[in-house]
């Protein structure tokens, strides 16, 4: 086992302890939207991505067209796309074509983070290495929740129903605090989500849609009112 | 859920999020021009994770309009942490373990009402 790996492997807990808790939520209710443990497992062991799949179990739960989760998917995960190219310029010789599409699966918010935060070139051994914890945290949270989350007392299983917003929380609050733009998209998506819910007449629209919609309308509306500059683009 | 059913969505699912992570890594190694474009993905996380908080958070401990206006309460203690802790830029375990246990606690008050 490489060094590089092995860094990869100890810089990968505590997303893994982060994911575990929130995956854990995530088995509770995916139980609680009809499906079995297993096929929960299955979702977090080939998807890896909290919001999608979130809003991935609300969608099968009601049955909707397959073209809607795929539009879903495609708009909830679009930020990938530019952590996926971000990322793709920090990578050293050693990553061929092949591995670039096997680190690719682990991209996710928090293991790009870290990654992008590393100084210099980054190679293979090190993405794989990083990978490993959170993928293990998110499986096993997973089937945990599936499976003991219904012995849980109601009171306790209410109380994780938040866990999952809570880290979506610490993820868009702390921008809000210095930078105008990503407030201006913040509320812009807050008070968007907030109409579709109240306004009669499209009130009825499905969730997916309604973060479609909301998504692409605030963050087309912060790249108009303020294009981010050269050097804020990594972040 | 039957298998005929999920497998579609598993499918689906697990399809798009792959091929969103690995075509841009794999094809395109050169940066992107359009500054439209790159503003628009920069800003395209905090605009998706605001609309799958807002207003569904306050739903998450088991609210339904019409329903229990003490689950909304508890909801909204939780949300009201889990804001301060991450406005004071907690990590995101230590957010969302704060909004649990402010649900938790919420829950306890309730119960002397």
């Amino acid at each position: 086992m490489g060094s590089a790996f092995k860094k990869g492997l100890r810089d990968g807990i505590p997303i893994a302890l982060g994911y575990l808790s929130v995956s854990f939520a995530f088995g509770i209710q995916a139980v609680a939207c009809g499906l079995t443990p297993l096929q929960a497992l299955l979702i977090s062991m080939t998807n890896l991505t909290s919001a999608g799949q979130l809003a991935g179990i609300t969608l099968i739960s009601q049955m909707r067209p397959l073209m809607e989760m795929a539009l879903t998917q495609l708009t909830i995960n679009l930020r990938y796309a530019l952590m996926s190219l971000a990322l793709g310029q920090k990578f050293d010789d050693s990553m061929t074509t092949l591995h670039r599409a096997g680190v690719a699966f682990g991209n996710t918010d928090e293991i790009f983070a870290v990654a992008a935060s590393q100084t210099g070139k980054i190679g293979h051994s090190y993405m794989y290495g990083l990978m490993v914890m959170p993928y293990i945290g998110w499986s096993g949270g997973t089937i945990l929740g599936a499976v003991a989350g219904t012995l849980l007392p109601v009171f306790i299983r209410t109380a994780l129903g938040i866990a999952i917003y809570g880290m979506f929380l610490a993820i868009i609050i702390p921008p809000m605090r210095e930078k105008k733009a990503e407030r201006t998209v913040i509320f812009a998506a807050a008070a968007l989500s907030i109409a579709f819910r109240v306004l009669p007449g499209i009130r009825n629209l499905s969730s997916g849609y309604v973060i479609i919609l909301c998504a692409v309308a605030s963050a087309a509306l912060g790249a108009w009112l303020f294009p981010v500059k050269e050097e804020e683009e990594e972040s | 859920m039957t298998w005929n059913i999920f497998l579609p969505y598993l499918l689906v699912m697990a399809g798009v999020t792959y091929l969103v992570r690995m075509l841009p890594m794999t094809l395109f190694r050169k940066p992107i021009r359009s500054r439209f474009v790159k503003s628009f993905l920069h800003y395209v996380p905090f605009a998706v994770l605001t609309a799958m908080t807002i207003p569904d958070i306050l739903f998450s401990t088991g609210y339904t309009p019409g329903g229990d206006v003490k689950s909304l309460v508890c909801a909204v203690v939780g949300l009201l942490f889990a804001i301060f802790m991450a406005w004071r830029k907690k990590g995101l375990l230590t957010v969302a373990v704060t909004a649990c246990l402010a649900v938790l606690a919420a829950q306890g008050v309730c119960l002397l009402f």
